[in-house]
């Protein structure tokens, strides 16, 4: 009996709770599946799936600044949508002065002129997100009744600044032209700029995980979402950290902003608050707090959002709902609830 | 007596008091004092959004709960009389049962959302609302063969509070008593009830629960108060107050459509209202609502003067036209969360004045 009990004891996961570990993983195909079943005809199903999917990636960008700057600080930043715009507006100006470039046959000068608009919002809303957090968000940090009402007064102030900087009316901007027209395979008609969507967001996610997980940087930020006050203690600046990370998050939403309203081709001072919704269902899947729930919760949403808006389109935004309903009945933390050791 | 018409609650401090007695008084006497449809009509508006604001108040300031779903609320009420209104004819019984049917819809969303999502974490509350309203907005305005789709409904009310119908021969005070007058008399007796009933629901003791919940809701869970429980009854009470809100203004305008009760710059103009007036005093409500609509409606017409007046300046012209007043009440709203966050009201009592 004593041997029993200094005998190290390895506890072992039995295999049906690590099946259902990685249910979330296979929500995805399932949904696809379910909707290949619902829509009955392969070419259709393949547009919308790429379509779901370049929507889903677009809106995990914008969302993953979001849901680490809340697993990191405990600030839920609802003026998150100013990011969007403003990043949308900076990169619409940058294609508008680049005309030359995106009128032109050459894809490298088209692709250049995009990575430019994308460079410009991204650093103009990395800047904005500094004064954001510091004049903003600092004051009322650990009071989420104030960072909400503040980051609310945020977003308005932001809109009003993006009418009084670009005037009232929306923005058109037609895409470079290599990024135009689509792909034809078999019926299925696949848009150019949708995979080009689905390969930055992908490559973005990689990315992601690979600094949260390989790199000090991720170490420190995981540690933090652990326990802030610990990382502290052990020396790092955790508010720096912060500060870095809030920066990425804004520079991310600016990046989703440019590459959204690309895909829209019209953008408009409230752009923002309107993807917001989507991007607070997607977080709240997700687990408040995790990468990868955001992520799969950004799939899920983008797919079901195009089978639905195929199937019947006027309930289309009311069925992303129904999924957060749904999914929070099964998981109320979300997919990947973040753990906190408070 | 009138202590206990207040509950208890005076407004302790004596400008404040004052101010309060002008709004009264202002608003009791509209019509004779400031004649004219358009001074009508901002009475009237100031009159609902005082319900509508405290109801809001009553879930920010008293149980610290941040909803973007008021307006949904606020809609479910206006659109249930706006639908008996046209689908069983103008009279009062269908006024009442269409009210009646709002308010309890919007019980039952505000008890299924609250349910929902106020078990796990306040903040997914304030997420979750946002969500639903938009989807709420987006559905209401495709419904159209049942709500009439972004074009709204217009519908006609009973005859007595219309315009045509005429009390007295004569005029009164060189006012014509007729039906708008006796509408409006109707919207303010209504909401000068509803606001006392608010009064006297947030001083009971289960108002001073409530409070304890959002000082300290771990505590008041120790102490043996089901947390969840009174999040619930309050999302559900100031929901029920706002469709009633709704009610009065669908008889009011005698329209309704998605822009006038629906959108998200009415819950944002809600939102400054209760900071500005002062969170967690239902007497903010009154002042934030008042001033906040007085301005709307014509601060505007100053800031235009003043963005003429300064055309020769390129980028302040452009920062004081009237388009941008919001991006001023904006600033204002932060300053007012950071260095007032009582509001107008806290700052009179801690004065004293």
């Amino acid at each position: 009996m004593s041997n029993a009990a200094i005998k190290p004891r390895i506890e072992k996961i039995p295999a049906g709770e690590r099946i259902v570990q990685k249910l979330p993983v296979l929500l995805v195909p399932a949904l696809a599946l379910a909707g290949l079943i619902a829509i009955g005809n392969p070419s259709s199903w393949l547009t919308l799936t790429v379509a779901g999917l370049a929507m889903g990636m677009m809106i995990f960008i914008m969302a993953s600044g979001l849901t680490v700057v809340f697993g990191l600080m405990d600030v839920i930043n609802f003026g998150h949508g100013a990011f969007v715009a403003v990043g949308a507006f900076v990169g619409f100006t940058v294609l508008a002065w680049l005309a030359g470039w995106t009128a032109s046959p050459s894809v490298m000068l088209n692709l250049a002129a995009v990575l430019m608009a994308i460079l410009a919002a991204m650093v103009v809303t990395g800047l904005l997100g500094y004064a954001f957090e510091r004049v903003i968000v600092m004051p009322v940090y650990g009071d989420h009744l104030k960072q909400i009402l503040v980051t609310m007064g945020g977003l308005i102030v932001a809109q009003q600044m993006i009418h009084v900087v670009w005037g009232p009316d929306e923005l058109h901007i037609s895409r470079p032209e290599a990024l135009q027209g689509a792909f034809v395979i078999g019926e299925a008609a696949i848009e150019k700029y949708r995979l080009v969507a689905v390969g930055i967001g992908l490559a973005l996610f990689l990315a992601m995980r690979h600094v949260l997980k390989n790199t000090k940087v991720g170490l420190l930020v995981r540690a933090g979402v652990e326990n802030g006050e610990m990382v502290e203690a052990l020396g790092y600046r955790i508010r720096r950290l912060f500060l870095i990370v809030f920066m990425t998050g804004s520079a991310l939403a600016g990046l989703g902003g440019v590459m959204w309203g690309l895909y829209q081709e019209t953008i408009t001072a409230h752009m923002g608050s309107e993807i917001m919704v989507l991007v607070f269902i997607v977080v709240i899947i997700g687990g408040l707090g995790s990468v990868e729930g955001c992520f799969i919760g950004a799939m899920l949403v983008g797919l079901l959002a195009n089978y639905t808006a195929f199937l019947a389109p006027k309930v289309a935004l009311v069925s992303t709902i129904a999924l957060m309903v749904a999914i929070l009945m099964w998981r109320p933390q979300g997919l990947y609830p973040v753990v906190k050791a408070k | 007596m009138l202590t206990r018409l207040l509950s208890g609650d005076t407004p302790r401090s004596g400008l404040l008091t004052v101010l309060l007695l002008i709004v009264l008084v202002s608003l009791a006497f509209a019509p004779f004092l400031f004649p004219g449809t358009r001074s009508l009509e901002t009475a009237a508006r100031i009159c609902i959004f005082i319900v509508l604001v405290a109801s809001y108040d009553l879930l920010l300031g008293y149980a610290g709960i941040v909803s973007f779903a008021h307006t949904m609320f606020f809609g479910i009420g206006a659109y249930g009389t706006a639908l008996a209104l046209s689908a069983t004819g103008p009279s009062y019984g269908s006024l009442i049962w269409g009210t009646v049917a709002g308010a309890v819809a919007a019980a039952v969303f505000a008890l299924a959302i609250g349910l929902f999502s106020l078990r796990v974490k306040a903040i997914f509350f304030a997420m979750v609302t946002l969500a639903v309203a938009s989807a709420f907005a987006v559905l209401v305005s495709q419904m159209s063969w049942l709500t009439g789709g972004e074009d709204g409904l217009n519908y006609r009310i009973p005859r007595a509070l219309t315009p045509a119908f005429k009390l007295f021969d004569e005029k009164i005070l060189g006012v014509r008593i007729n039906g708008k007058l006796l509408a409006y008399y109707l919207v303010f007796f209504v909401s000068v009830i509803l606001f006392l009933a608010m009064l006297r629901i947030v001083n009971s003791p289960f108002g001073r629960t409530l409070k304890a919940v959002r000082d300290n809701a771990f505590r008041a869970e120790a102490i043996g108060y089901r947390v969840v429980w009174y999040r619930t009854t309050a999302t559900v009470l100031s929901a029920v107050m706002a469709a009633l809100a709704g009610s009065l203004l669908a008889i009011w305008l005698r329209y309704t459509g998605p822009a006038t009760t629906l959108s998200m710059e009415i819950m944002i103009d809600i939102l400054l209202m209760v900071v500005i007036g002062g969170m967690g005093t239902l007497y903010g409500a009154v002042l934030g609502a008042t001033l906040f609509i007085l301005a709307q409606t014509y601060l505007q017409t100053l800031m235009g003067v003043a963005a003429d007046a300064t055309s020769a300046v390129p980028l302040f012209s452009t920062l004081v036209a009237p388009e941008r007043w919001l991006l001023w009440l904006g600033v204002l709203f932060i300053l007012s969360v950071y260095f007032f966050p009582s509001g107008i009201v806290g700052r009179l009592r801690a004065g004293r004045v």
